[in-house]
């Protein structure tokens, strides 16, 4: 029987829905192993001393939510965890919502952590790069008020912040440019200042080579299974962990496509070799 | 004279930031300070210029009725109508012209622009980069099929990144012995990772690097002009 392309398609298209779609409704709760990126990162987390003032950068938007939210919630709560002081800024105009809600969501655990105490969203800076060469320079000249319009010096948590020097380490959630790969040229390349972060499972093959002897990068989490893996470490019953289960199905599915599509290529063949 | 002068600008400003790297003293670091604090503000026009352009493109489609017309029209209605909550209510915490519209939070349970943030704009973003997925699976059955070395290759890959990147990889192996970890499906993604695709990435970067390295210098000395704008 020869199927269209038309048809071929469709039955992808639906056979994936279906395959994604299960698993998330009906969790099965597979365990993620953890490799070695999401170690280093959590480590750089787990050993900074509390009280320190740390810096995440949110850039993104909601088009990569579904893999770069959990990572964000992940960091904030282990950062609270270690009682570190988050301050959040974003080189990408909606990344100051996307603080916002997860913000919001780890806050709702942790009720005693105050904002502007406790963390800060600074919000959004047009500029990328140069922004952040700024920042390096002089972060009260980059954000004279924060995202509410409360001034600087009125923000208890920047008290001793003058500059990125200050920060312990900055974690960049990146979906491009500008993002994690700026961070890494000018805060920790200039300044020194130990950067980790995470970006979408296609982009982070490219982040691989920073994860150095230089320590360019301290880890890296790449994606919805580094994510999920990174929750496993903190405790935490994510997001990740559950849409894990649609995405290993997914990817078995997918598996069994390259199969059919070798087969279907082999008959092909056959029959002409036959004819 | 008009071509000229931002040639002339290019060049002074691209040798002061390459000399200011260089000579970490005065004036140099105020210098930069400046250019720096330029760009944003230059950077914050261009997202208004943005916007002038997207009204201007848009409309002309629409005023034509050229092909689509339809869907330019629906993205024109959803840039003035977050535009105009933004500007009346506000967003967040930030005040509008008409205060943060406590009746209509009551009613809807947020200020209008985060409600149509949260409902519409967040969740039709998602999809979009959702649809990946399907083109990868289409993709996927018809790309690694297995004709010579290469392609043999880059499947045989591929199949180990894709299940050593899902939870199902690492229980398939799990119960192989310690002398043979290496050969555990994660691991051998994350060797593939690590070394191969990082040796490969390392080059391309370098590379890339040069190329902007040499593509900046052009513009510096003026070699390069298309960025002003016409034909050289």
């Amino acid at each position: 029987m020869k199927l269209s392309a038309r048809t071929e398609r469709q039955i992808i298209y639906t056979l994936l829905i279906i395959a994604v779609g299960l698993p998330l409704v009906f969790p099965i709760g597979w365990k993620t192993e953890v490799s070695g990126y999401t170690e280093m990162a959590y480590k750089l987390i787990e050993e900074t001393p509390a009280g320190n003032v740390v810096l995440i950068s949110f850039d993104y938007d909601p088009s990569t939510i579904t893999e770069l939210q959990p990572m964000a919630e992940a960091l904030i709560e282990h950062a609270f965890k270690k009682n570190h002081r988050i301050v959040a800024t974003a080189l990408w105009p909606m990344g100051v919502q996307m603080a916002e809600k997860a913000f919001q969501e780890i806050c709702a655990a942790y009720p005693n952590k105050v904002y502007g105490e406790d963390y800060v969203n600074l919000g959004y800076k047009v500029g990328g790069m140069v922004s952040i060469q700024a920042m390096g320079r002089n972060l009260k000249e980059v954000y004279p008020v924060d995202s509410k319009g409360t001034h600087y010096d009125e923000l208890p948590i920047l008290q001793n912040i003058k500059r990125l020097k200050d920060f312990a380490w900055i974690a960049s959630l990146s979906s491009g440019v500008p993002g994690l790969k700026e961070w890494v040229m000018v805060a920790h390349d200039t300044y020194g200042i130990p950067v980790t972060g995470g970006c979408t499972a296609i982009s982070a093959p490219g982040f691989f080579a920073y994860v150095n002897e230089q320590k360019q990068l301290t880890g890296i989490l790449g994606g919805l299974k580094s994510a999920s893996e990174y929750e496993s470490l903190i405790d935490r019953k994510g997001t990740a962990t559950s849409k894990m289960d649609a995405q290993s199905i997914a990817h078995l599915l997918i598996l069994v496509f390259i199969a059919a599509g070798n087969l279907k290529v082999y008959l092909s063949r056959r029959r002409k070799r036959n004819a | 004279m008009k071509r000229n002068t931002p040639l002339i600008f290019a060049f002074i400003v691209g040798m002061l930031v390459i000399l200011a790297e260089f000579i970490p003293h005065r004036p140099f670091g105020e210098l930069t300070s400046t250019l720096e604090n330029w760009f944003m503000i230059i950077s914050g026009f261009a997202i208004l210029l943005g916007q002038i352009s997207l009204i201007r493109v848009n409309s002309h489609i629409i005023y034509h009725k050229e092909s689509n017309w339809q869907y330019h029209l629906a993205g024109m209605i959803s840039f003035f109508l977050m535009l105009i909550f933004g500007i009346l209510w506000g967003m967040q915490e930030s005040i509008g012209l008409l205060g943060h519209g406590e009746r209509i939070s009551q009613a809807i349970g947020m200020k209008p622009f985060d409600y149509l943030f949260e409902y519409a704009y967040m969740p039709l973003s998602s999809t979009v980069f959702s649809l990946l997925a399907f083109f990868i699976a289409s993709a996927a059955y018809r790309a690694f099929i297995i004709r010579g070395f290469e392609s043999n290759l880059l499947m045989i890959t591929a199949v180990i990144v894709i299940i050593g990147r899902s939870s199902f990889g690492s229980m398939l192996t799990a119960s192989l012995p310690e002398a043979y970890r290496f050969w555990h499906i994660p691991r051998l993604a994350d060797f593939l990772m690590e070394y191969p695709n990082t040796a490969a990435q390392r080059a391309i970067l370098i590379s890339a690097g040069l190329g902007i390295v040499g593509s900046s210098l052009r513009i510096i000395l003026g070699i390069e002009r298309s960025y002003l704008g016409g034909d050289k």
